[in-house]
């Protein structure tokens, strides 16, 4: 077994998926010739030829409306943004249409909305965004975030195979830089399920993306310190696995939650408020959060580090909260 | 308009202080920035002054009484009027009654189901009938002049938090009786948990091990208690004539400190001696042109920080702290230095001692020890030092054996500098000798290494080399 990358995890769950069903196809700008901005669909166009590949002109707002009209038909699409900044082009296709579908005229849109998200690579203010809490608004969507290759492949079959709109953000960040070995048979991650990575018994810091490896690293040096924090990776924001946030915060007290979106309306908020309806009497401490700050992705490298939340950051609210 | 008189915040991890005393009574008239009253912190003692010019209206935390920070400790009247002072207004007396009630609501004891919401109500109504400082008849605090009445013990708010609460109805636990070690001293699930493990779920505090006598006066206010224990009854001590003085908070402190630091790190003392005819004759050479040029006194003080700062970078385990099974090795060396006071000590820190030339040391300690007296040292100045120097010598002790100050591990102390005759080349010679003694923790710090950083120490000042000016 050779180690996979995170996005080369996705390329195999976009080719195994479009192997097994025929109805799967991408759509997206530069996806084909080009392998994608990424690579992430590299090779596709040469297996499954320009009918199920499909390249498009710059606009996410024609890939969008393809994409609905194709699941309308049978098929099963798969949109990238290029930058998954650029789904907002589309909110008013995705939040009053795409989510509404089902709801309003019983017509599913299986479709997968896909990109490359996040910053810590000096992509600038419009190509490191975290735009996922638009998203976790509406309902009648699912918002899937994976950490790992292994959850980024088995989600995003599961995804695939959903029958109802799923939005699946990737972060660049990780793309390259995280490896694993994965099973070659046929797996799927359920949407929906966060995950312990960590176990411990002094605080719970629940994550995802990026900040997951973020806080597993934190969480080792705390660990010298004497301090043992619960790693909760979400993997899913929608549906928010509610139970498992709320075991495990029932079982450390404490409650501390690291994302890289920015501060005010990120889903730090909502999982607070989870937690103080679901657990306010196991609650040891403040519920605190470590988040971007609330502004663009700065462009210079110096600034972006300083906007990004990053180990240190981690390490002092848990130290605060460990000695509340 | 009136303004609000808090508990300052003085430093990063303090949490609470205690008032030692109000420097203006109600209705006196008071300055912006005029001291108004002295606190005692875990780190300093230090004036605060007022936040805003008025009359003083009302003192809502008595003196002797420690308080978290932010916690409102009196209230300045803005207008000047002098009939602020003649009555309290509703609002002021609102406040408390509405703070006892809810102080209430936490302690009442959990009865065995829920209870209703009116069975709630009725206690609770019950609870305020029976209440009588809760009658609405106005207080005329300030008219008195008197501070307002001390709290009741055990009606003190106590911190906590959900979990804790809940913990404390489901096993029947007084919170109030619950030591509290986190944050300004809040009731942490530690704390709880550890009484309810030790099964006196009821009595929920480790009753005191002696029986209080009735004649003498119970201890002094203050966390103190949980740390100095009393090592016979207490009857033993009161006999004859005698006369009771509480502790003050800094005495406390100190006490506490060296109870904890004797406990934590098993103490071991090297002596040692060194000659320093050479820095005498230095010293009485130079004193009034360093004097003239600096405008500082000349004091042995900095060649021996000069000194411990080379013995420390070659030896780096002395310049150490103790965390669990981990030692953290400072890069800085922050010298604390102990400065004996009339009411006490302190041990402000002369941060990155590595890096400053004698001048500077010397410039540091006279500005530190001046205002050390002066009680104007600020929080982060009696901080993070990473090795202390003490100086019995300076009151003519031969050495002394210091306690470390934690969280170092070795403390050095100097001896007096005195002319003794010692064996030089196989002759008497009359040199100008100090003692130098060694505390060291040994659970990181063995006798090889304090012996070999006391050399180091004695040979930079027999052998001193450096300019001083």
């Amino acid at each position: 077994m050779a180690q996979v990358t995170m996005l080369e995890a996705i390329r195999q769950a976009i080719f195994e998926e479009m192997e097994r069903d025929p109805s799967v196809v991408t759509i997206g700008e530069d996806i084909g010739v080009y392998g994608g901005a990424f690579k992430v669909t590299a090779g596709l166009l040469e297996r499954f030829g320009w009918e199920r590949v499909i390249d498009t002109p710059i606009s996410e707002t024609a890939i969008i409306g393809a994409a609905v009209g194709m699941s309308y038909q049978g098929l099963r699409p798969i949109a990238e943004l290029q930058f998954i900044d650029f789904i907002a082009c589309c909110f008013n296709q995705i939040t009053n249409f795409v989510a509404k579908s089902h709801y309003r005229w019983g017509a599913p849109v299986p479709m997968v909305m896909r990109g490359p998200s996040g910053g810590g690579v000096h992509g600038g203010p419009f190509h490191s965004a975290n735009p996922e809490m638009y998203f976790v608004h509406t309902p009648g969507l699912k918002v899937i975030y994976p950490s790992t290759a292994y959850d980024a492949k088995g989600l995003l079959k599961s995804a695939i195979r959903d029958n109802n709109p799923v939005l699946f953000f990737e972060h660049k960040f990780l793309y390259r830089r995280i490896k694993e070995d994965l099973p070659t048979d046929d797996y799927t991650v359920p949407i929906g399920k966060a995950i312990v990575r960590r176990e411990g018994r002094d605080l719970t810091i629940v994550t995802y993306a990026a900040m997951m490896h973020t806080s597993l690293e934190a969480a080792d040096e705390l660990a010298k310190e004497g301090i043992e924090a619960e790693v909760v990776d979400l993997r899913t924001l929608l549906p928010l696995d509610k139970e498992t946030i709320l075991q495990s915060v029932k079982k450390t007290n404490k409650l501390l939650i690291v994302h890289e979106d920015t501060r005010t309306g990120g889903i730090a908020g909502e999982i607070a408020a989870v937690a103080c309806e679901g657990a306010f009497e196991d609650l040891d401490g403040p519920i605190l959060r470590v988040t971007a700050k609330d502004s663009p992705v700065p462009f210079s490298p110096p600034l972006e580090e300083r906007f990004l939340p990053n180990k240190n950051d981690v390490l002092a609210a848990a130290r605060e909260l460990a000695r509340y | 308009m009136a303004t609000d008189v808090i508990m300052p915040q003085m430093g990063e991890s303090i949490f609470e202080g205690t008032i030692t005393k109000w420097l203006k009574k109600p209705g006196e008239k008071v300055e912006r920035d005029e001291p108004l009253f002295e606190i005692s912190t875990d780190k300093v003692d230090a004036e605060i002054p007022s936040p805003a010019a008025g009359v003083l209206k009302e003192i809502k935390v008595s003196e002797g009484q420690t308080v978290p920070i932010q916690t409102v400790v009196g209230v300045i009247d803005g207008a000047g009027g002098a009939s602020a002072s003649a009555s309290a207004p509703a609002p002021a007396k609102q406040e408390p009654a509405k703070q006892e009630t809810r102080q209430r609501e936490d302690e009442k004891p959990a009865p065995a189901s829920a209870p209703t919401k009116s069975q709630a109500a009725k206690a609770d109504a019950s609870a305020v009938g029976a209440q009588p400082s809760a009658q609405p008849s106005p207080r005329p605090v300030a008219a008195t002049g008197a501070a307002a009445p001390p709290q009741r013990p055990g009606t003190e708010k106590v911190r906590s938090s959900p979990l804790v609460r809940r913990l404390a109805k489901e096993n029947n636990i007084d919170l109030t009786q619950v030591p509290g070690t986190g944050a300004g001293g809040r009731v942490s699930k530690k704390d709880i948990l550890s009484v309810m493990e030790s099964g006196s779920a009821s009595q929920a505090a480790p009753a005191p091990s002696y029986a209080r006598p009735a004649a003498p006066p119970p201890p002094s206010g203050g966390q103190a208690q949980t740390v100095l224990e009393v090592g016979v009854p207490r009857e033993r001590m009161y006999f004859g004539n005698y006369s009771v003085e509480p502790m003050s908070v800094m005495r406390q402190k100190i006490a506490e400190h060296m109870v904890m630091s004797k406990r934590v790190s098993p103490h071991v003392y090297s002596i040692d001696e060194a000659d320093v005819t050479g820095l005498v004759k230095l010293r009485n050479q130079k004193k009034d042109e360093f004097e003239r040029a600096t405008g500082s006194k000349l004091t042995f003080m900095p060649f021996f920080i000069r000194a411990a700062v080379e013995g420390l970078r070659a030896f780096p385990t002395v310049n150490s702290s103790v965390d669990g099974t981990n030692i953290v090795f400072h890069r800085e060396c922050n010298i604390g230095i102990a400065v004996a006071l009339d009411w006490g000590l302190i041990v402000p820190v002369i941060k990155n001692a590595e890096e400053k030339n004698f001048l500077g040391l010397q410039r540091t300690i006279n500005d530190l020890a001046e205002r050390a007296r002066a009680k104007r040292l600020k929080p982060e100045e009696v901080q993070e030092g990473t090795f202390s120097i003490t100086n019995p010598g300076v009151f003519g002790g031969l050495m002394g054996l210091p306690v470390i100050s934690q969280p170092n591990v070795a403390i050095l102390g100097l001896g007096t500098i005195e002319k003794r005759p010692v064996v030089l080349d196989d002759a008497i010679a009359i040199r100008s000798m100090v003692y130098l003694t060694l505390s060291y923790d040994h659970r990181v710090v063995d006798g090889a290494i304090a012996h070999q950083f006391m050399g180091k120490v004695k040979h930079f000042l027999e052998n001193w080399t450096e300019s001083i000016l």
